[in-house]
């Protein structure tokens, strides 16, 4: 094989011939009946089928001509470079970074609290509308979902499928009790996190056995149950139409953001009537929320109980004989991952104005687990990376009208946003298995701080 | 009495159902220990590959046996997910044997959304209704049992057999039971390990479509979103049962069924889901190993 790859390739070449037509007859039969064939209801509302071979024939091409290339091109680079890496012997970690590398979090905390006006300034108050709202909010919102699960998966090594639960509660909180008592968002703020957090422990200390894929259908059932029961308990939740007209958020109850009220802000200001300031608000309250999960991570970490958190994913049992209390440990990440999430779910309540169940499927927290592992677990900052690739990416794919230029007038982007973000999952997963930050930063450490390659740790099965 | 009763074979059908799903799931579990989350998916697949063979045979052949096109339905999903399923385990999930624990379920996840929205682009996200293939019911006093009840109970009851003699008597399914033991020591001793994995996959596909196609056949209606609620359930069956244990998965996919008919007609329909998934709860969380499962022993 090494030689073969280090001459002229002829074997290789004719492996990937072979490779790339074995992965073509064997598409062709697997896209045959779903791709090939296309069902759908004629006038008379019954199904009937037509044929699509065009289509097959790109399927089937595609699949080719991906794996030709990836065996004969792709994969002896990828060895080759992987060769002389490990025979200049320099490891990653241990090179010098540049100025960039070094600044990088102080360049993108400026850059985010002068985005809003950035986008003013270039693209004026109506397209900001679109950037400050569909983008940054967005982002910042899964953001801090994912640091929130972070808690619980990244440093306790509790696998949660079920963290949307306590996005619904925080949610679900805020919008009940807007409109039932009229209560202010920033007293509600906290009390949707308190809420959030109380569900964690009451749906923590019943898991607190269960380890590993255990816990994570145990979750995913407990966030099947509360969605399913805001369906269903109509009187309360009003079921699947959801709760509409929630209040806004008011500046500190300074200035209201509501239109004809008389401390309306933009009135109060002398600005011209527009929605986006609300939205350049929100922006910085999301922002804020989101530094306040991360200084409290970070400095959760540096407290005997993050280190028991991390202890507790590296090893349940040598924790346990060195006398660390498992049960406190798991209720606390539980409970302040899910604090975490139920302010972010009172934030989405008051920046959509509407809440439904149709918010809180399993898909959000495969998305938000997704992110986290994608990001590399434990890493701040490889997790906000993960959530603007991730969720920016599916946001741009909304924009490329230009798409239909190529593929007809009926082609319509948003259908394959989840298609891609699956697939992205995938590939991302199977290059970097270890996320895209998959270092440590130990918090403990001998001489110097230094990162460790995530090849050298250990997950627990907790 | 006879409600009970009516329920209860109501209750036994949607059990095959979900058994024939969980058994899937058991045994990728039980071999590499992964959630195989995309094996709700599987069975969707199934599913839609028996309504196109349906929609193509009935169009070619108008009056075709109802047996005859059943078999072709069953057969065509069996091939067809089996090769889906070795296809996915080849990209997705190899690669990932060994790298660490979460790897691989973020991957089956990933493959889980790819499927249903590949089916979602590919056919459209409308339900798909086909006309009723088997009509027949017999009156048994006031109980009615319909045809294709007691066709999922015996094709379920035949498949079982069938599995259960390969597992337990072939030199394929002692195989599967060395690399399920120990992956290492039954390669050391010859077994070839990627082969009976990939096997594995192609067996637990081939029940989850003749799965999906009986449920096409119960239900008239196919859905890309098909796969979630199902393959959920019939997750919690596998775990209900003794995750890893064969005939658990059929126990617990018998239960789930029974536990969500009688539920419904007695208490309340909107509700039948909460119950399904507090009974997981519970019993994991009293009898974490479920039914019939061996308890796991964690050394140091």
């Amino acid at each position: 094989m090494t030689a073969s790859t280090e001459t002229g390739h002829p074997n290789v070449l004719a492996k990937a011939v072979r490779e790339g037509l074995f992965a073509g007859v064997i598409s062709f039969f697997m896209f045959l009946l779903f791709v090939g064939i296309e069902t759908y209801q004629d006038i008379n509302n019954a199904l009937v089928w037509r044929t699509r071979w065009g289509l097959l024939a790109i399927f089937v091409a595609v699949a080719a001509v991906g794996r030709f290339l990836t065996v004969g091109f792709i994969k002896p680079h990828l060895d080759q470079r992987k060769l002389a890496k490990a025979k200049s012997g320099v490891l990653e970690i241990s090179e010098s970074k540049s100025f960039f590398h070094r600044h990088f979090l102080k360049i993108a905390l400026i850059f985010l609290v002068l985005y809003p006006f950035l986008s003013l300034m270039i693209v004026g108050k109506q397209g900001s509308l679109k950037y400050v709202d569909n983008f940054g909010i967005q982002i910042l919102i899964y953001v801090m979902l994912a640091w929130g699960l972070n808690i619980v998966v990244g440093l306790a090594g509790l696998l949660d499928l079920g963290y949307v639960a306590f996005y619904a509660v925080g949610a679900y909180s805020y919008a009940l009790l807007s409109s039932y008592f009229g209560f202010s968002f920033w007293l509600l703020l906290p009390m949707s996190g308190i809420l959030a957090a109380l569900w964690g422990v009451i749906l923590g200390f019943p898991v607190l056995r269960l380890r590993g894929d255990y816990l994570a259908i145990v979750t995913l059932a407990f966030g099947e149950i509360i969605r399913l029961v805001l369906i269903n308990w109509t009187d309360v939740t009003k079921g699947t139409f959801g709760i509409s007209g929630i209040a806004k958020a008011s500046f500190f109850g300074i200035w209201s953001f509501d239109t004809g009220t008389a401390n309306n802000f933009v009135r109060a200001w002398g600005l011209s009537a527009s929605s986006v300031y609300y939205k350049v608000f929100l922006f910085y309250i999301i922002l804020a929320l989101c530094m306040l999960t991360a200084y409290v991570t970070i400095q959760l970490r540096r407290m005997p109980i993050g280190r028991a958190w991390e202890a507790l994913r590296e090893d349940e049992i040598a924790c346990r004989s060195l006398g660390i209390n498992t049960v406190t440990t798991k209720l606390t990440a539980f409970a302040t991952g899910a604090m975490f999430g139920g302010f972010a779910g009172a934030f989405f309540a008051t920046r959509q104005g509407f809440v439904s169940p149709e918010s809180f499927v399993f898909l959000e927290s495969a998305v938000i687990l997704a992110i986290v592992v994608l990001g590399g677990m434990g890493s701040l900052t490889g997790i906000a990376i993960a959530a603007m690739v991730m969720v920016g990416g599916t946001e741009v794919l909304r924009e490329m009208s230009f798409l239909k230029v190529v593929f007809g007038p009926d082609f319509t982007p948003e259908l394959y946003r989840m298609l891609l973000f699956g697939l992205a999952m995938i590939i991302v997963m199977l290059f970097k298995p270890r996320g895209f930050v998959g270092s440590r930063e130990p918090t403990a450490f001998l001489k110097e701080r230094r990162a460790v390659s995530g090849s050298f740790t250990k997950e627990g099965h907790g | 009495m006879e409600y009970f009763i009516q329920q209860l074979i109501n209750g036994l059908t949607l059990g095959s159902i979900y058994g024939l799903v969980a058994i899937g799931y058991t045994m990728v579990y039980g071999i590499i220990g992964m959630i195989n989350f995309a094996h709700g998916d599987i069975f969707m697949l199934g599913g839609f590959a028996a309504l196109i063979v349906f929609l193509i045979a009935t169009s070619f052949f108008a009056g075709i046996p109802v047996a005859l096109l059943l078999l072709l339905m069953l057969l065509v999903g069996m091939l067809m997910t089996g090769l889906w399923n070795w296809t996915i385990e080849r990209v997705a999930y190899r690669p990932l044997r060994g790298s660490f624990r979460l790897a691989p379920l973020i991957t089956a996840i990933g493959m889980s959304i790819v499927l249903s929205n590949f089916i979602q682009v590919t056919q459209g996200p409308r339900n798909k209704p086909i006309p009723p293939m088997v009509t027949d019911v017999f009156h048994l006093g006031a109980i009615t049992v319909s045809l294709k009840q007691v066709l999922i109970v015996v094709i379920t009851a035949v498949l079982l057999f069938a599995f259960w003699y390969i597992v337990n008597k072939t030199p394929l399914g002692r195989a599967q039971r060395a690399t399920e033991q120990d992956r290492k020591m039954a390669a050391l001793l010859g077994v070839d390990v990627d082969r009976t994995i990939s096997i594995t996959f192609i067996m637990g596909a081939a029940l989850a479509a003749v799965a999906g196609g009986m449920y096409l056949m119960y239900y008239g209606v196919a859905s890309f979103n098909d796969g979630f609620i199902p393959g959920v359930k019939a997750f919690t069956a596998a775990v209900l049962g003794g995750i890893g244990s064969l005939p658990g998965a059929v126990l617990g996919g018998l239960l789930i069924g029974l536990i969500e008919s009688l539920w419904s007609a007695y208490f309340s329909i909107a509700y039948k889901d909460v119950a399904t998934f507090a009974i997981l709860a519970f019993v994991l969380i009293f009898k974490p190993t479920g039914i019939l499962g061996r308890p796991e022993v964690e050394k140091v």
